[in-house]
């Protein structure tokens, strides 16, 4: 019987998906760096108190309500430094955090004040202080003085290369062949659109028991085990984006600079704790990290990953057991050779005095000075040209420095 | 922008393309029958091809045959059948990219519906391996002249072409008296006799029995393949293979003639049941999955009294208050999603045309349905039950999310919505878009959304 998946697989074959992708080539000029610099861009806004749970507040656990983690117990969170912890999915993240190659920031945003998706990832993907003032994205401002803009160095890991990586400065895009499957958040929209229409409301929810199930199957054999994900994995595996990516980067006349998609953040309804819906999009970027680590060989100790979002999301829990569009946030630093095993934040607690708005986690660091002190420590990048063309009027985001190792 | 308008440009059209639904929304009744004032349009080939017509393509069939005999005679150069399977796909897939491709951007969006219905009512298809090359020139030959003309016309122009005598075998049936059948030994096939009866004309309960096939099976003997060329669009009546005798079909005799099949053609055109089968089958398409009693009899009133007026039935179809109704309509078939989309993304858009052309029909091949190539002569189904099992709406939602990840840069999904859908935009969908994680997702959403699976 020929079942969906292998239907996607053909139609990959039959030519669907180079529909819009630019065929990549490698020129083998050797190149004056062979850093990695790799954006992920978790576009949805991801809750940073529950990827990184400040379990050490007093106010930790009646602020989150039902959305507080254990600290005990088999899906307690992993304690990073005694206050702050990781989410109980996030293990490989913990194992590099352990082993320095991880740095968390903690009550980070972008400039941008308003709570819009579409505006906050324009702040974000253009560097402005605004939304569209700036047409074109940061990190492609930055390649002409990487010296990598000659549409080889610099890979989008989408169909269409994102805002970030948009603009005058060449780039090639790159996509696996298997579709990616919708993320929950994105399904649990739609399943509330088709609460008007039986027939397609039945057959979503069928649908999704019948891939749930097949999931699982596929979790439980050996293969899988070394996953650690049991079940609950259906939609979103994101390892084989990272991990083809790593391969790519890993080719030494390959791209320097990759930026990867990874959506599924936005969790209004049913949010969840250890196993929830937030906890298996955050194990399924856990062991994308983790695929990308490993893809990328010897050279991840030349790489650093630098992941953000586009604002934080409520302290609180709403009324549907989720959280809503907030303010600062989480953002993480990874790789071989970051400055990694801490966690980098001016934290002032979480009582309402101290929140954005009596609601938000307030924005303490702008995510501009970590982007700029990373294009300057780790990819040589002028001052000069980081003020005047990378992150105009960014004068009050001083780069963050001390962000990598060697 | 009006209701009308939109309802217009989605249940009769194919979706709205940018600016459309204004347009239709001046007049929106007008808007669809200034459609049909002249025959259908020609797709037009991409990429330097060129769309053979049925009589060239009946004098490649026979000079590839004679090749093949030559070749097998001699066991010498590239594998006969291998090279002509190789072809016959390819021009069938030249068919298709200027077929979606007419899809996407026409201007005339009711007369190309007209032309998808009309194809799926005679039905030929790539799937029996003689009929593949032939079945684009048949929608162009066939179907796209006479979607404004008379039922008729139509009829005798399908029973005619190389693509239905193929199909259904015609081509092989010879009267088992005549002197063909005489020096032959062969005789009837009675595939087309039953299927223009059960499924083109009358209907599976229009009043015919199994003496009946026969007999028009024997009419339509020497109805065939003009192995010589294509002066009549590879048509030829061969006298020498039709059968002898007066035939009595349905109570009536007719004379062994060419003229005598025609005659019998033409009352199974104008039979009552016909009516009532063309009327059910053209509401249940563009009213309602089960359309009312009321509505079928107005479109069968005006079927008999303009004498299968096909431009007078769509008309009908129009005035129907019942075709105007709000509220969840038909769902989209596979085609008719894919090419709402693209309408709606104003695609294909810079590029390699062929390319975004091939992955709409790669994803309509995903989605189940190819053109011109239906399992059966029943054709594709048409009624929501038969596309919106779970796998299909999963599909659907994971199409509609790669078509969001393709939206360029600095498009503004809303304002897309709001054209491509006017008020059919539920409130709902229109506060979910603006609340999605990214522009993609919104425009996914949009396309996944129940009222753009639906028309």
């Amino acid at each position: 019987m020929t079942t969906r998946r292998s239907i996607l697989k053909t139609m990959a074959a039959a030519g669907a998906l180079s529909v819009w992708d630019a065929p990549i080539r490698f020129a083998f000029a050797s190149l004056a760096s062979d850093r990695r610099f790799v954006v992920v861009i978790l576009r949805g806004a991801l809750d940073g108190l529950a990827a990184v749970p400040p379990h050490g507040d007093a106010d930790y656990a009646s602020v989150r309500g039902q959305l507080a983690l254990d600290k005990t117990g088999a899906s307690a969170i992993h304690d990073l430094d005694g206050f702050f912890g990781l989410h109980p999915s996030l293990s490989n993240m913990k194992a590099m955090f352990d082993a320095k190659e991880l740095a968390v920031f903690h009550n980070i945003c972008s400039p941008y004040r308003e709570r819009s998706h579409f505006e906050g990832q324009n702040v974000l993907e253009t560097g402005g202080g605004q939304p569209h003032v700036l047409q074109d994205g940061w990190l492609n401002r930055a390649l002409v003085p990487m010296g990598m803009a000659d549409g080889e160095r610099a890979l989008a890991v989408a169909q269409t290369p994102p805002l970030l990586l948009s603009g005058s400065a060449k780039t090639t895009s790159w996509m696996p062949a298997v579709l990616p499957q919708p993320d929950e958040a994105f399904l649990a929209q739609l399943r509330s659109l088709y609460t008007r229409d039986a027939v397609l409301e039945a057959s979503l929810k069928s649908a999704i028991d019948t891939s749930a199930k097949a999931q699982s199957a596929m979790d439980d054999s050996p293969a899988n085990t070394m996953a650690g994900a049991k079940g609950n994995a259906a939609y979103g595996n994101l390892s084989p984006l990272f991990s083809g990516a790593g391969k790519l980067l890993a080719n030494d006349s390959g791209p320097r600079v990759a930026v990867l998609d990874a959506g599924g953040w936005d969790t209004h309804f049913g949010e969840g704790t250890a196993d929830g819906q937030l906890g298996r999009r955050l194990r399924a970027l856990d062991q994308g990290l983790d695929s990308l680590k490993t893809s990328l060989g010897p050279a991840w100790n030349k790489t650093a990953v630098v992941m953000a979002t586009e604002f934080g999301r409520t302290v609180h829990p709403n009324g549907s057991g989720g959280t809503d569009h907030g303010t600062g946030g989480a953002a993480f630093l990874l790789g071989g050779g970051v400055a990694g095993g801490k966690v980098r934040a001016e934290w002032v607690g979480l009582k309402p005095e101290a929140l954005q708005d009596g609601r938000d986690q307030p924005p303490r660091t702008d995510l501009r000075a970590l982007f700029k002190g990373l294009l300057a420590e780790h990819m040589g990048v002028p001052k000069s040209a980081l003020e005047a063309q990378v992150f105009p009027d960014s004068a009050s985001a001083a780069p963050l420095g001390g962000l990598i190792r060697a | 922008m009006s209701l009308e308008g939109a309802i217009a440009a989605h249940r009769f059209g194919l979706g709205a393309r940018p600016g459309e639904i204004e347009r239709a929304s001046r007049d929106p009744k007008t808007w669809l029958l200034s459609q049909l004032n002249m025959p259908a349009d020609e797709p037009q080939p991409i990429g330097g091809a060129t769309l053979k017509s049925g009589g060239d393509l009946v004098v490649d069939m026979i000079a590839y045959q004679r090749e093949r005999q030559m070749e097998k005679r001699n066991g010498t150069g590239e594998d006969p059948v291998k090279l002509f399977f190789k072809n016959r796909v390819g021009l069938f897939m030249q068919e298709l990219q200027a077929r979606f491709a007419q899809g996407f951007t026409t201007e005339k969006p009711f007369a190309e519906r007209l032309v998808w219905f009309w194809s799926n009512h005679f039905v030929v298809s790539a799937q029996n391996p003689r009929a593949t090359t032939f079945v684009g020139a048949f929608e162009r030959e066939a179907i796209r002249p006479h979607i404004n003309g008379k039922f008729e016309d139509m009829l005798f122009a399908v029973v005619q072409h190389p693509a239905m005598l193929l199909y259904l075998d015609n081509a092989q049936s010879v009267g088992p008296d005549s002197m063909g059948g005489f020096l032959s030994g062969r005789g009837l096939n009675e595939n087309l006799g039953r299927e223009l009866m059960e499924l083109y004309t009358l209907g599976v309960d229009g009043g015919y029995t199994q003496a009946d096939v026969i007999a028009m099976a024997k009419l339509l003997t020497g109805w065939t393949i003009d192995r010589r060329g294509g002066g009549n669009g590879g048509f030829l009546y061969f006298a020498a293979l039709h059968e002898p005798g007066d035939v009595t079909l349905r109570g009536k005799t007719y004379p062994s003639s060419f003229d005598g099949t025609v005659a019998a053609i033409r009352d199974l055109a104008h039979d009552p049941a016909t009516a009532r089968h063309i009327a059910r089958k053209f509401a249940t398409h563009f009213i309602a999955d089960n359309p009312s009693a009321e509505s079928c009899a107005r479109l069968e009133k005006v079927f008999v009294s303009s004498g299968g007026n096909l431009r007078a039935l769509a008309e009908a179809a129009i005035d129907d208050p019942a075709a105007w109704a709000t509220g969840p309509g038909k769902m989209r078939s596979p085609v008719e999603y894919i090419t709402a989309s693209y309408r709606l993304m104003g695609w294909p858009k810079g590029g390699d045309e062929q390319k975004q052309v091939e992955g709409a029909i790669a994803a309509a091949r995903l989605m189940g349905e190819v053109p011109l190539g239906a399992p059966s002569p029943k054709g594709w189904p048409d009624t929501s039950e038969a596309w919106s099992g779970p796998d299909a709406v999963l599909n659907r939602i994971e199409w509609a999310k790669e078509v969001g990840a393709r939206l360029p840069a600095g498009f503004d999904p809303l304002a897309i919505a709001d054209a491509g859908m006017g008020p059919l935009l539920g409130a709902d969908t229109r506060l979910a878009m603006s609340r999605a994680p990214s522009a993609g997702d919104a425009i996914a959403l949009l396309i996944a959304s129940p009222e753009f699976q639906r028309r």
